[in-house]
């Protein structure tokens, strides 16, 4: 299982990388393999207001569906159409090509929540 | 009910699914494989090329006794009596009370002896039942434990066969025969559960694993159960515990066909009084406007939002690049090119009742 040192990491398996007040977010190379094969993507509107852990996105695959949320509070600021076209995108790429969305974080303190590398690790290891 | 996983049975390849990494599910009190590589590169040899299915999860029970005396045609709702040995035949095991045990496939071995084929889940309630209602001059063994079981199947399962088993050219669709494979003089039926031409080979236990590196070092790709499912579901096919519930209805399902109504049979009169009231669901196929799936338990709306139904399978089909499914709905709503719906909100989509099978270019009867 591939986990980026840079990376922050929800309890849902989401990931946010945040540059300033400037954040991607997606599903980690955990969820991705949970899933299987991604064969749909639902992604929020630009300009949509979230809460952190508020429902964010929808991912289906071939046997399952789960939804996505949100890392962190912020106002989304771009989508990448990209998964939405080609959603096994995310089985190949989950932390590069394979990201959701870029976010206008809100609340930077919103990070102490949130696991890092080795605590995410941890945390996946004693999942199974 | 949760299983802890050391309750769990494992079939004589599960080593070998290990091996292969395969995603390892519970499934029926056994743990299965669910898939290897990913469920469309399955799907994709599936359908082109030839796959392998460990089936030795399922059960086996030989029965020895004439269809009459040994109380067998009672307990089935297929007509066994023109049946020709060597040939199988589809059909049910209902409760007298109404509901369905199981689902089963019956082997003509003799004019006196049969094979049962039954699912995993149900088969110490099958067992139990075989041996309440068969009569006691009818000799009943069940060889399950003993009986390891792989399912070739796919476009190309008979040439890739061949080269195994010899004679595997002259079995029809639903005929079997005993063929000597790796020493063992053992059935091998033309039969399956994907749409493809197919065979499944019942084979000793311990040998199973030799069978199964034979199949593999030839060529064809280890499938799991994730894309079996898929499979099934393009095809129609019903699976017990989804379609077949102990308390849903066999006219309900759609399974009529595998009903021998002149026969006496145990469930018969709840049958007849329900054919006589008119059944109120029925089960139809769909397929979505998109590539969203509709699950099994998601509700079936009609479009003024009314609630007529719910989903008993649903899957992305990647023949289609839709979500597909089945599911039971109101009668009067089921007919073909009605609309459905599903979910809420910016979840809600839609879905079109199509004929059954959603997939048909399959090699099943080629």
């Amino acid at each position: 299982m591939e986990v980026l040192d840079s990376y922050l990491y929800t309890h849902e398996h989401e990931w946010i990388h945040v540059e300033d007040n400037v954040a991607t977010v997606g599903i980690s190379d955990y969820a991705q393999n949970a899933l299987g094969d991604i064969t749909f993507t639902e992604l929020p509107e630009v300009g949509g207001e979230f809460e952190q852990f508020e429902q964010l996105a929808s991912i289906e695959s071939v046997k399952a569906a789960t939804d996505v949320y949100c890392p962190m509070s912020g106002k989304v600021i771009e989508v990448n159409s990209e998964v939405v076209d080609d959603p096994e995108l995310i089985n190949r790429d989950c932390y590069e090509k394979g990201w959701l969305i870029k976010l206008e974080i809100a609340a930077p303190d919103e990070k102490s929540k949130l696991m890092k590398a080795v605590e995410y690790t941890n945390y996946c290891e004693n999942l199974s | 009910m949760t299983v802890s996983d050391s309750a769990l049975k494992q079939t004589p390849l599960y080593k070998e699914h290990e091996s292969l990494k395969a995603k390892i599910v519970p499934f029926g009190g056994w743990q299965m494989p669910l898939q290897y590589e990913g469920i469309i590169k399955e799907y994709t040899f599936a359908r082109q090329e030839v796959v392998l299915f460990d089936t030795s999860h399922m059960g086996e029970f030989f029965i020895e006794g004439d269809l009459k005396g040994s109380g067998l045609d009672k307990i089935v709702t297929q007509s066994l009596k023109n049946m020709p040995v060597k040939t199988c035949r589809y059909g049910l095991m209902l409760k007298e009370e109404g509901g369905v045990i199981d689902d089963l496939i019956v082997y003509r071995i003799r004019n006196d002896k049969w094979m049962i084929v039954v699912n995993a889940g149900p088969k110490d309630n099958d067992v139990k039942h075989f041996q309440k209602h068969l009569n006691p001059e009818a000799k009943f063994c069940d060889v399950s434990s003993q009986t390891g079981k792989i399912d070739v199947q796919g476009p190309r399962s008979r040439d890739f066969l061949v080269d195994i088993i010899p004679d595997i050219r002259k079995l029809d669709y639903y005929a079997f025969d005993t063929f000597n494979v790796l020493g063992e003089d053992v059935i091998v039926s033309r039969t399956g559960y994907t749409g493809e031409l197919g065979y499944e080979i019942y084979f000793p236990w311990n040998k199973t694993v030799e069978l199964w590196q034979l199949l593999l070092t030839k060529g064809a790709q280890p499938a799991g159960l994730g894309v079996r499912d898929v499979l099934r579901i393009e095809v129609g096919y019903p699976l017990y515990g989804h379609e077949i519930t102990e308390s849903g209805s066999p006219l309900q399902a759609g399974l009529k066909k595998f009903i021998d109504w002149e026969k006496d049979f145990l469930g018969k009169q709840v049958l007849l009084r329900e054919q006589e009231d008119g059944i109120k669901k029925k089960l139809i196929n769909f397929v979505s406007e998109n590539r969203r799936s509709p699950r099994a338990h998601y509700k079936i709306y009609s479009a003024d939002k009314t609630e007529i139904g719910k989903v008993s399978s649903g899957t992305f089909a990647p023949y289609l690049k839709k979500g597909v499914g089945l599911g039971f709905i109101d009668k009067e709503r089921g007919k073909i090119g009605n609309q459905v719906f599903f979910g809420e909100g910016r979840d809600f989509f839609a879905a079109e009742i199509v004929k059954r099978p959603i997939y048909d270019a399959g090699s099943l009867k080629k």
